[in-house]
């Protein structure tokens, strides 16, 4: 009788690197905002209800995250910052990162179509296939305004929440997607202007690349002006109140005043100071949306005592 | 005959192991609870399924527009 042997394999996939396929990073903005959702719509769910919703919004997330390194295991390989991810790195083969995507992408449609409704599930379908598809697979490679396009599956999760309560679609939850998505350009591209990435080698046309640094600063300051008005104008809806519009007009002149900031200097002052202000802003950036998203929280939180609302 | 000590891939594959059981327990828990819930709550779970049964018209008043005219 012979022995089985198998091939000793030292760089074996880890349970946490199934873990970093979902881009735990990206879920967690998902889960706050998802969370915040489904807590401002005027319909509630239970509790156990609530919280399978969000966790299969987040798992839904992660798993176009698997279907994004699947495709992208070439780029990522080139990428400094990227090298590291489970498949270029060769601890999880392309193979186990599809169907880990796939099966996770089935599983979180199905279950948050059942926990709460199957609009809500519709919607993360379509999320799903846009981050995987629609972003990954067609337009990262093909134009410099990926950034802007692709940002509309990072603003979707807020809307899923809204929708997995309530079961419709409706003003207050297509603002907090436009506010997501008019958010998503000018944080990332700050983020470009000083990590430097080798996206020309990758052959991703980031505005850096096919349009410069000038032109970067200004697309920042131009897409931050825009995003303004809807980040001010949902404090007016059933979601928002005097404390919203307060701590919102605060947070969006500071933003301004940093994305003008980022206008008004030339590479030559970024490289002086290390990237100083477009550090400052990348940073602030995330703080702007936390907050305001926090913000709605606050309007929730003070309704009962008379304060929250209109 | 002695046993052979466990192989190697059982040590190799330990965590992704408890990780992926851990997952799976949870997972049941979840889909338990999620089943309680929609069962208190007493949702109709029944569909309309080409049978006509009356308990899923919705009652309406005797002199409303479109209420079914009773034969005699």
């Amino acid at each position: 009788m012979s022995d089985v042997h198998t091939t000793p394999e030292p760089d074996d996939a880890e349970f946490n690197d199934f873990v970093q396929l979902l881009k735990p990073r990206v879920m967690s903005l998902v889960v706050f905002t998802a969370l915040v959702g489904l807590l401002v719509a005027p319909k509630g769910l239970t509790f156990i209800e609530g919280f399978a919703s969000v966790l299969f919004i987040a798992l839904g997330a992660g798993a176009s995250g698997a279907l994004n390194m699947w495709w992208d295991a070439d780029i990522d390989a080139i990428m400094k910052r990227t090298l590291g991810r489970p498949v270029p790195s060769g601890r999880v083969t392309s193979g186990e990162a599809l169907g880990f995507g796939v099966a996770l992408s089935g599983l979180s449609v199905m279950m948050l179509g059942l926990a709460a409704n199957w609009i809500a599930a519709s919607i993360l379908a379509f999320t799903i296939f846009f981050y995987a598809v629609v972003y990954s697979m067609w337009l990262k490679r093909l134009t410099p305004q990926n950034i802007v396009i692709g940002g509309a599956a990072g603003a979707f999760p807020p809307m899923i929440g809204w929708v997995a309560a309530t079961g419709s679609i409706s003003l207050e939850s297509s603002l907090m997607f436009a506010l997501i998505f008019m958010w998503t350009p000018p944080h990332f591209w700050a983020l470009a202007l000083f990590m430097k990435e080798d996206y020309a080698a990758a052959g991703v046309p980031m505005l850096t690349v096919t349009h410069g640094r000038k032109s970067t600063r200004t697309h920042i300051l131009v897409y931050t002006i825009m995003l303004i008005p809807i980040a001010v104008g949902i404090g007016f809806t059933a979601i928002g109140g005097i404390a919203y519009v307060a701590i919102s007009t605060v947070m969006s002149a500071l933003f301004l005043r940093g994305a003008f900031q980022i206008w008004t200097r030339n590479e030559e002052q970024a490289l002086a100071d290390h990237y100083k202000i477009e550090k400052q802003v990348f940073r602030f950036s995330l703080y702007y949306l936390f907050v305001l998203f926090s913000a709605f929280l606050l309007e929730v939180v003070l309704k009962p005592y008379g304060f929250g609302g209109w | 005959m002695a046993f052979d000590k466990p192989h190697e891939i059982y040590k190799r594959r330990f965590s992704r192991n408890v990780g992926v059981g851990l997952a799976l327990v949870f997972f049941v828990a979840l889909v338990f609870g999620l089943t309680v819930v929609k069962m208190i709550r007493g949702q109709d779970m029944r569909a309309y399924d080409h049978v006509l049964r009356p308990n899923l018209i919705a009652p309406q008043a005797p002199d409303a527009p479109d209420a079914p005219k009773v034969q005699p």
